[in-house]
């Protein structure tokens, strides 16, 4: 675990210090985001933990031991280190990179071989790409790179730096869901530096929201930022869409979904234009031996005798039990049925989630 | 008297010593003066690099060097070490030191921070940092320097041969003195010195690419 003891960072000639008194614990396995606003010192309280920026005043301690009574270099070959814009080596391979602090430890060559394999897999690092340089890679593939680099030795502690600024939305997105599923895994206790509010509260166990200054304004999981923002300025650096991004953090399997009308291949045509009537949708699933076929309307049923002899149309979306309710709105508002059709692995029917359903979860906000 | 050809062939059949000689002397000449401004170069490149402070001392000593016309230079050597190889090589090293530490200091200058910062976070020393970052990314502007360098010194050398020295520089101070048959030393004289250049600066190319694979690849890259 790392914690930080009433630390500040007084730059030469700074008016102002860069982070002031700040005190903050990272619990062993947790991953906490440090966030804010440019000039709030989120940068600078990183890279005092590796010393690369030495502290003004205050304490800071890795597993129980002050940095700042260890040899540097020692010290930062058991933290792993990522920066935003990954720095990787240029002159060296992308195997030689992910090597480098094994190199550096002096394993033996079969040791690190069998490492670096090791990583390529983990990170989805194809094996021709080992013997190439950075320059060839894509932005996404330097991001793993550079992120596979820093767990080379298995180091407890991981500091990250805008790791997945470099690339876009869509890769980031990716890159962020491998990377939570790969920590869900190892535990490593990481601090994580982002300007990007949402990526914090996707990424983060416990958010610390600094301001201009280095001034902490809350520290708290990201449930509870969004739930109950200590103050104004948390409020607005939150954003707007405070409703919205928690229910980014809720996931489909936490709540009930409805049934939803459904009818059978085999059912008479009467009966779907009832549940159709009766739900007031105006359409209804059809659902044979719980495999989800599609939806049929009035339209659809015409001249029917039953629902068999209606060519069901397929749904635009469906959502899965580990989309979140973020995702699942999103459906409902981009779908011609107006709801979210949740199905589970092979098609199989769960339910629906209306709009009234979630509205819910953001009114309990 | 028999009007000698352009180039006497027969003549040249019959000095292969001498000639074989003065090319080794010329290669020996350009190889110690390069090298040794090399060594001479690279620590005070590295040290002004990082104190950007005494860069421009550095630059303007080797600058002034630089403009000291050589026949001077070696005269002013004269009374102090005669007519040695040393008079020969200290001007020599000298013109190669402006070129190398500019070179040098524009290579580790174009590493980039980013490159410099993370190898610091992962654990690497300063040291550990200057030789296995730093100087290996800014080994193809020293190769370049290096091609530079040598090509320049391979003309200078041929100066030297008024104390002397010279290299192929002999044969064509000795033919337009009429020492040897004029225009067949001149011209021998000329081919060899223009050749070396060539020859050093196609294989400095050759060594720059082998010692920056990943510079090429960059290249292949783009073009695919």
């Amino acid at each position: 675990m790392i914690s930080l003891r009433g630390v500040s960072k007084r730059f030469p000639g700074a008016r102002d210090p860069a982070v002031n008194e700040l005190s903050l614990d990272v619990p062993e396995g947790e991953t906490v985001v440090l966030v804010g606003p440019s000039g709030c010192g989120k940068t600078t309280t990183m890279k005092m933990i590796n010393r690369l920026i030495e502290p003004s005043s205050g304490t800071i301690e890795v597993d129980g031991k002050d940095v700042m009574a260890q040899n540097p270099v020692d010290l930062r070959r058991r933290i792993g280190y990522v920066i935003q814009s990954i720095g990787l080596l240029p002159h060296r391979t992308v195997a030689q990179n992910i090597a480098t602090v094994p190199n550096l430890e002096g394993w033996d060559r079969d040791r690190i071989r069998a490492r670096v394999g090791e990583l390529a897999e983990t990170f989805d690092l194809d094996e021709e790409l080992l013997p190439r340089y950075p320059a060839e890679l894509s932005g996404g593939q330097r991001q793993r790179v550079g992120v596979a680099r820093a767990l080379a030795t298995d180091p407890p502690v991981m500091l990250m730096d805008e790791p997945f600024a470099a690339v876009d939305p869509i890769v980031r997105e990716r890159l962020q869901d491998e990377f939570l599923d790969i920590q869900g895994r190892i535990k490593k206790t990481i601090v994580f530096v982002t300007h990007d509010i949402d990526e914090a509260i996707k990424m983060a166990d416990r958010i610390a929201i600094l301001n201009v200054g280095g001034i902490l304004e809350q520290f708290a999981p990201p449930e509870e930022i969004l739930r109950k923002p200590a103050n104004e300025f948390v409020e607005r650096f939150v954003g707007e869409e405070r409703g919205l991004k928690r229910l980014a953090l809720i996931k489909v399997s936490e709540i009930e979904v409805e049934e939803g009308p459904v009818v059978s291949p085999s059912d008479p045509a009467e009966v779907a234009r009832k549940a159709m009537r009766e739900s007031g949708f105006g359409w209804v699933s059809v659902i044979e031996g719980g495999e989800l076929l599609g939806w049929i309307d009035e339209e659809t049923l015409e001249g029917a005798e039953r629902v068999a002899d209606a060519n069901p149309r397929r749904f635009g979306a469906y959502v899965t039990q580990d989309d979140s309710l973020r995702q699942a709105l999103d459906s409902i508002v981009t779908t011609r049925t107006n709801v979210a059709v949740v199905v589970s692995e092979g098609q199989r029917y769960l339910g629906i989630l209306t709009l009234e359903r979630i509205s819910k979860e953001i009114v309990s906000v | 008297m028999t009007e000698r050809p352009f180039i006497d062939w027969e003549w040249v059949g019959g000095h292969l010593d001498l000639i074989g000689q003065r090319l080794a002397q010329h290669v020996w000449l350009t190889v110690l003066a390069v090298g040794i401004g090399l060594l001479i170069a690279l620590p005070i490149s590295v040290y002004v690099q990082r104190r950007r402070r005494l860069y421009p001392v550095a630059a303007g000593f080797s600058g002034t060097l630089y403009t000291i016309p050589s026949i001077a230079f070696m005269g002013l050597l004269i009374p102090f070490t005669g007519l040695s190889t040393t008079t020969a090589l200290v001007p020599l090293i000298s013109y190669t030191l402006l070129i190398f530490v500019r070179n040098i200091v524009t290579g580790l200058d174009g590493v980039p921070e980013d490159t410099r910062e993370a190898a610091l976070g992962m654990g690497y020393s300063v040291r550990q940092l200057r030789w296995r970052v730093e100087i290996p990314l800014a080994l193809p502007a020293i190769v370049a320097g290096l091609r530079l360098a040598t090509v320049s010194t391979i003309g200078l050398v041929t100066i030297t041969a008024l104390i002397g020295k010279g290299g192929v520089g002999y044969l064509l101070l000795a033919g337009f003195r009429n020492l040897l048959p004029r225009t067949t030393a001149v011209t021998i004289g000329a081919v060899l010195s223009v050749a070396m250049a060539i020859l050093a600066d196609v294989g400095l190319l050759r060594l720059q690419r082998a010692l920056a694979p990943w510079t090429r690849h960059v290249r292949s890259r783009t073009i695919g």
